[in-house]
């Protein structure tokens, strides 16, 4: 079998990548190895209302919630509230992630995409060294793919970029370990994404409650790989229901890993492109990736389409993708790596200082970078190493 | 050896992204684990469930 482009995972990176390359007219192969498209989920479903409907246009199935804004709780309990348009990437629609992937993959198809589900990719054809197609399994059977570019948005997994000579492997500070509920409960706040901090709650994470309406809410925390033991996401995920949801009923369980890792060295080889958490995109400081996967498989299906077009498909030839993730989504990872490893290091009496020191100030109408001025003002010695990120 | 509780694993593939000789490939919802294992461990410890062990 032969095409113009391999898409290795039908997440919403390689259906985006799948999508804008079949609609320039290339001929495309997008490759899922579950049975099923979107399930197993492994995340807690928030996204940032503008910038997903910036790149889709949400079908109503796809979001289970809508909310007004994110609470974020200190260790000691006090609470800032900002609203959904100042909170950042994550915050606005809590979405159906089954219906969603698929969702995405049926606009890869519409536009001419391939799809092939249960087929795993095994590795990379090589000709002189040079990756010139894909080796599969199709539901037990081999499968053989030859095309000149190959995209790998094959997750927290990737292989791709592994077979391509990109270590993509992450270290285990460069990885949260995550476990979620779907509850329903009463209690639940329906209208607000929820935050809490705290080294008891989650070390070197946050533990979450992302609404999905009518008293259900996926219930969550992640903490960095480095802390973690051995089944220790669980076991504190227990300990947070009961402190904090001791009435709530479990209907489903997730765990995953999130990179957290800043900036890979290179999502480029000969003929491969990398997307999405395959190329550790996701934001460090919150764990959100959808839509920087999302905007990456954009840019690696317009630059797949040139380098097609033009027959440049050498590392070389797809700096272009290179250079237009750095600029867009890898600015952005730079500041929130220098965040996060600035606020691990915090302890539980550092946060809730901050947090008390906001007591009087309304940032109700601030955003991050705003709230981030006042917080330096009136905490200068405590957060003096991140002046520099303060404009 | 590394062994695999598989009433335990919830095949989220995090222990496949930090395996630093590629030995873990997860497959729907079995974990493969191959010949390359060295037995460092690092996998038991990012697993969210506490799945993996390493045995003597």
């Amino acid at each position: 079998m032969k095409c113009d482009v391999i898409i290795v995972g039908a997440g919403p990176g390689g259906s985006m990548a799948a999508k804008t390359a079949a609609e320039a007219g290339l001929d495309v192969v997008l490759l899922e190895k579950r049975q099923e498209i979107g399930d197993p989920v492994r995340c807690a479903e928030g996204v940032g209302k503008r910038a997903l409907c910036q790149m889709v246009k949400p079908e109503p199935e796809w979001i289970a919630s809508e909310v007004k804004g994110a609470r974020i709780y200190s260790p000691d309990g006090r609470s800032i509230v900002m609203s959904e348009d100042k909170s950042g990437s994550e915050v606005g629609y809590v979405l159906e992630r089954k219906v969603f992937d698929r969702g995405l993959a049926m606009l890869a198809a519409r536009a001419g995409a391939k799809v092939m589900v249960k087929t795993r990719a095994l590795g990379l054809l090589k000709k002189e060294g040079v990756p010139c197609g894909i080796t599969a399994m199709r539901i037990g059977e081999p499968l053989r793919i030859e095309a000149p570019i190959i995209i790998g948005a094959d997750g927290v997994e990737s292989k791709v970029g592994r077979w391509a000579g990109i270590d993509t492997t992450l270290k285990l500070k460069d990885i949260e370990s995550c476990a979620q509920f779907l509850v329903y409960d009463p209690c639940i706040d329906d209208e607000y994404t929820e935050f809490y901090l705290g080294n008891s709650i989650a070390p070197s994470g946050y533990a979450w409650s992302f609404p999905k309406g009518e008293k259900l809410a996926n219930v969550g925390l992640g903490i960095q790989g480095s802390r973690s033991r051995p089944g220790e996401a669980t076991r504190l995920l227990h300990e947070f229901m009961k402190s904090h949801f001791p009435n709530g009923k479990v209907v489903e369980m997730v765990v995953g890993g999130d990179p957290c890792a800043g900036i890979i060295e290179s999502a480029t080889a000969d003929g491969v492109m990398l997307v999405g958490d395959a190329a550790r995109q996701t934001d460090p400081l919150t764990g959100g990736g959808i839509l920087n996967a999302m905007e990456a498989g954009i840019i690696a299906g317009e630059v797949a389409v040139k380098a097609i077009t033009s027959g440049k498909v050498s590392r070389a030839g797809l700096k272009e993708y290179e250079d237009r993730w750095r600029e867009s989504i890898g600015r952005h990872l730079a500041r929130s790596l220098e965040f996060k490893e600035f606020f691990v290091k915090l302890t539980d009496k550092d946060l809730n200082l901050l947090f008390g020191s906001l007591a009087k100030e309304d940032i109700s109408k601030m955003d991050l970078p705003s709230m981030l001025r006042v917080l330096f003002k009136l905490n200068p010695k405590l957060l003096w190493d991140l002046r520099h990120l303060v404009v | 050896m590394l062994t695999v509780n598989r009433y335990k694993c919830c095949y989220c593939g995090a222990c496949v992204g930090v395996c630093p000789t590629c030995a873990l490939e997860l497959v729907e919802t079995w974990l493969e684990v191959s010949a390359d294992c060295k037995e460092c461990g690092i996998c038991t410890k990012i697993c969210p469930v506490g799945a993996l062990e390493v045995k003597a």
